[in-house]
């Protein structure tokens, strides 16, 4: 049977989920934002197939996925610059120990 | 079966089984390697089913930019030979069960869901369209998302330098 829809849902549906686990799971805050990137990724492939079977005389989902990637990478930008200012105030990246909201 | 559809489910695979041991790998810089391998698997899937721009994209800013970002970032906050501490083991249980429950939920929803597609003729996936219709102002253009984006993109990066930034007057003496 050839892969359609539904295969690539199952795959981007996975990965959300794999992604959710990892979130729930990680107590580190690189690691955390790993699943964040898997999460993004699955949605990104949800937007393509449905371009591709769903509505393939416009190129909405692609332009989607562009403009979530362009987001990902600043949010992953912002992200590793708070990790880094948080690894010099504590040490630690652990977000069980970050529990201050102090300067 | 037909090698489209081999390689459909080899590049499934390699994303679905390399996206798990990233989550679970307690080794950091293990775990790092494969999400890099779960976002070529992504990849890969973009170039199967003929979408070759968003293939370069993703290879050009997952692959080459952020998952170099977070290798830099490993480096700079853990001694990535050590083991990760584990988690205890009915928190592990109950996330599991959390996320398998919202899998069986959506993908029941999905496979009982009669997708109606467009009947209009597909047209093809060009850069030169793809360039053009993102300059575009008339109704199909998204010329506004575009510049807000840019927008986005230099307040981030201001905000990253200004977080990142050791602030030499107040913390002189500290450091």
């Amino acid at each position: 049977m050839h892969p359609g829809l539904n295969h690539l849902l199952f795959v981007s549906t996975s990965l959300f989920f794999i992604g959710v686990y990892g979130f729930f799971t990680r107590r580190n805050l690189v690691t955390i934002l790993m699943s964040v990137e898997l999460i993004l990724n699955s949605v990104n492939l949800n937007f393509i197939a449905f371009n591709k079977y769903l509505w393939p005389h416009r190129l909405d989902g692609a332009f989607f996925t562009v403009f979530v990637i362009a987001i990902a990478a600043a949010e992953a930008a912002v992200a590793i610059a708070i990790i880094i200012n948080l690894y010099r105030s504590h040490q630690s990246i652990d977000v069980e120990k970050a529990e201050e909201l102090k300067y | 079966m037909s090698g489209s559809t081999i390689i459909f489910y080899l590049l499934a695979a390699l994303t679905l089984v390399s996206g798990f041991l990233a989550v679970t790998s307690r080794m950091i810089f293990r775990s790092a390697i494969f999400l890099l391998f779960s976002l070529f698997g992504i990849a890969g899937l973009y170039l199967w089913l003929q979408y070759e721009f968003i293939f370069a994209v993703q290879i050009v800013v997952y692959v080459g930019g952020i998952a170099v970002l977070i290798i830099f970032s490993i480096f700079l906050t853990q001694k990535s030979g050590e083991e990760l501490p584990s988690q205890n083991r009915s928190r592990r249980i109950l996330s599991a069960l959390a996320a398998l429950a919202g899998m069986l939920l959506i993908l029941t929803q999905i496979y009982q869901h009669n997708f109606v597609g467009s009947t209009e003729k597909p047209e093809e996936v060009s850069v030169a369209r793809i360039g053009s219709q993102m300059l575009d102002v008339t109704d199909q253009g998204y010329a506004l998302p575009f510049e807000v984006v840019s927008m986005l993109l230099l307040a981030a990066m201001i905000g990253c330098i200004v977080i990142a930034m050791r602030s030499s007057d107040k913390k002189q003496g500290s450091t």
